[in-house]
Parts: structure tokens; sequence; C-alpha cells
């Protein structure tokens, strides 16, 4: 499974305000997103953000994954995250 | 110390000038009086508070410089102005003309030549852009039908329909196109300019120059709401030294004298940034760029009148600017000042 980073440049904030200064872009992420955002932020992989994600809500592997897939399909698109 | 400004129509496509004196009265080091000179009498900036001092009606310069340049001459008579700073792209050329006589009547100014000025008009921007290696959105003009339908193969539908001066359409095939011809030309002129269309984000960067090629200071924004008129009315600063980059060549380059807005598109695709336009003057979000840490307003008063300035190497990213509108209540006798009298006094 491919890993990621937050771009260098990209100011999070705690409440999950994203702001892409060489753009002018800026996001807001739910809690979930906060989560996955800080522990990318913190260099987890994404087995990592998974197995913490089924830890910490009800759900299970498989729904996990996907769910993190399609939020990093976003985060590609918007150039929020670096493959690693 | 009188600083003169023009283009103090604060209205729903607004001039520069009520920002750029809200910069020049910014700075600690400036003590002395604000006049503005207005096109119409019911330009706001004469009418709000802590703007202008006084602010005189002054002829279209379109009408004859001779009488442009009388009224000036008697304005400065009573008020004894240091500077002058126009702010719009319509006046640039007569005070650029004027420039030397109104040294005369000891009034400075810092503006760009009018060779400056016609190098970076939209139809010889391209061929500056491709002698100097600045990326710049493909182009022809065409003064006939004829040539439009004789566009070279490399320009390729959609492509961007200009006016010289003002108008812009998106056209997808040769029938829009030679519409949207026949539909500026009447009302612009010849040539249109035909040019290809680049997708994606528009940037802004606002700069100054000091007339020796060097760039006093240079601010980069991202429009964050544009009216239906294309106006950014909010903005941010952003980190994108790219931009900052481009901007400091073409100043180099051009050797550009006073304040100047560059706007460039970032291609969807490649990420690269394409040059759209020059504006040779600054601005109306420039009080961004005071608020970012860069007082270009008052830098651009300082090289007017000789003053040795440093130039500005960082700004704080992630400023912004809301522009809106205010109701300003005032009394019938103000109105009666500008139209009567030709000069509305600010107490």
């Amino acid at each position: 499974m491919e890993n990621y980073k937050i771009p260098d440049n990209l100011a999070v904030s705690e409440e999950g305000f994203l702001f892409l200064p060489a753009t002018g872009e800026s996001f807001t992420l739910n809690e979930i997103g906060k989560i996955v955002i800080g522990l990318l932020k913190n260099g987890s992989s994404i087995e990592e953000i998974i197995e913490r994600l089924t830890e910490e809500f009800d759900v299970d592997e498989h729904t996990a994954e996907k769910d993190v897939n399609d939020f990093l399909t976003q985060l590609k698109n918007f150039r929020l995250v670096e493959e690693i | 110390m009188k600083v003169a400004v023009t283009g103090l129509n604060n209205v729903d496509s607004p001039g520069p000038g009520v920002p750029v004196i809200r910069g020049i009265k910014d700075s600690e080091r400036f003590s002395g009086k604000i006049v503005g000179l207005i096109y119409d009498a019911l330009e706001p900036g004469a009418f709000m508070p802590d703007v202008a001092d006084s602010s005189y009606l002054i002829p279209y310069p379109s009408g004859g410089l001779d009488p442009f340049f009388e009224r000036l001459a008697y304005i400065n008579s009573i008020e004894k102005i240091d500077v002058i700073i126009p702010t719009l792209d319509a006046e640039l050329y007569a005070f650029t003309k004027l420039s030397p006589k109104l040294a005369e009547i000891g009034i400075k100014t810092f503006l760009p030549s009018a060779e400056q000025i016609t190098i970076r008009g939209k139809d010889k921007l391209f061929s500056f852009c491709e002698e100097n290696g600045i990326t710049a959105p493909k182009n022809i003009l065409a003064s006939s039908i004829h040539e439009l339908y004789a566009m070279p193969s490399e320009l390729k539908f959609p492509v961007a329909i200009k006016g010289i001066f003002y108008d812009a359409y998106i056209a997808n095939n040769f029938e829009e196109a030679a519409a949207y011809f026949g539909k500026i030309s009447s009302k612009w002129g010849l040539p249109i300019i035909v040019q290809e269309f680049v997708r994606g984000e528009e940037y802004n960067v606002v700069a100054l120059g000091d007339g020796t090629g060097n760039t006093t200071g240079a601010v980069a924004m991202k429009k964050l709401y544009i009216t239906d008129k294309g106006k950014g009315w909010a903005g941010v600063t952003i980190d994108e030294p790219q931009l900052i980059d481009i901007s400091k060549k073409i100043i180099e380059k051009l050797e550009w004298k006073g304040g100047a807005e560059f706007e460039f598109i970032k291609d969807g695709n490649t990420g690269k940034f394409y040059l759209l336009e020059i504006n040779p003057r600054f601005p109306a979000w420039v009080y961004l760029a005071v608020g970012a840490g860069q007082n270009l307003p008052y830098a651009a008063l300082q090289l007017a009148l000789g003053e040795e300035v440093e130039n500005f190497e960082n700004y704080e990213i992630g400023k912004i600017f809301i522009r809106y509108s205010w109701d300003l209540i005032t009394d019938i006798k103000k109105f009666e000042e500008i139209t009567v009298k030709g000069v509305v006094v600010n107490e």
C-alpha cells in the first residue's frame, strides 16, 4: 500500500481548517478527516491509520480501508497529500 | 506635504485611489494632506471621512491635454501639490506626457514612460513575453475576418477573442469567433486579439518598480470572491515564489517605473503560469499589500520624492481582504460644493 505525507507548506489548524499558501485554497475537515490528517502529519502509514480507525470507531477493516482510500483520492485531487 | 490622488471612484468596479490614500496615511512617516482629483461629482472617496482632505473635479484628459493641464495648474495654485499619483488606466498617458510640465510647476510624479505603457498593451504583450522568455498565451492580431480565418494551426479552439482595450469572449469555432469579432470590433475597434485559451485559476501580483529594473516590493494574491463583473471582492495573500519571480523579471526587463498589477493564469493541467495582462498602475486591492506588510503606495510616494527606499523582501501569507459597500450619509451642501464650485472640503 502506498504511503502519503502532508506537504510541508500546508497549514492545518486544530479545528480542521486547511490552507494551501501556494494557491490560496482552503478546506474544512470533518472529525474523521481531522484524525486522518493528524495521523498523516505525524508520519503514520495508511495501515496504521486504518488500524486506528477500526480501534476507535465501530467500523470493520474493509469499510475503513475503502473510506480512507476514498478520502485519500480527494486529498490527492486537491494536492493536499504527497506520495512517499 | 500635499499628495494628489485620482481614482476615488470607490464603486462596484472600484478605482485604486482610496486604498492608495489609505496606504499613504497609514505610514507613520507621512504628515500632510491629501487632495482628491475626481472626474465625477459623486466619486465616493471625495466624501469619505479620513480619505481626502479636499477634492477637486477635473476634466477628462480625452477632452484635450491643455484644459486638463490648466485645471491641474489652477488646483496647484491653491493647494501647492508636491506629488500626483494617478491610478487609472485611461489617464496614464496624459499624466506621463504632462509630467515634464507638471515638474515645472513643482509637481512630482513617478510613472512608467509612454513606451513602457505601450509595450504592456494587449497587442504588444505577447511579443514582449516571447522575446524575454515569459510564458504567455499565444496570440495573433486580426484586423479583418480573413485574418481571423487564416489563424495559424497552433491556435486551437476554444480561443479567447479580445478587444484591444476591453471585452473578451470564448469562441469554440470559427462561426462564434467571427460573431465575437464583429461584436467587439464595432465597439472597440481593430485589431482584435485572438488568444490561446488557458483553462485554470487566476492569480494576481501587485508590485512597484523603481525605474532601474529593481522591484521595490511585490505581493501575490488569489481572489476568493469574484463579482459578476469579474472584480475580486475578497482575496488572500499567497506564497507562490514563481509568481513573484516572473513579476520581478518583467519589472527588470521593462525597467518598470511605478505601480503595476500582473495577472496570471495557472494552467490546470501543467501547473504553468501564463502572464495574461500587465496593468500599468496599482490595482484596487493594493491595500492588501499594505496589510500584509508592504506599504507599496507609501513607497511609491517616497520614490516620487526622490527618497531612497529599501526593498520589501517578505510579506505575511494568509492575509485576507474583504471588500464591502457602505452607504455614506452626507448633506446636499457637500454635493452643491462639488457641483457648483468644483471642490469639496472634508473637515
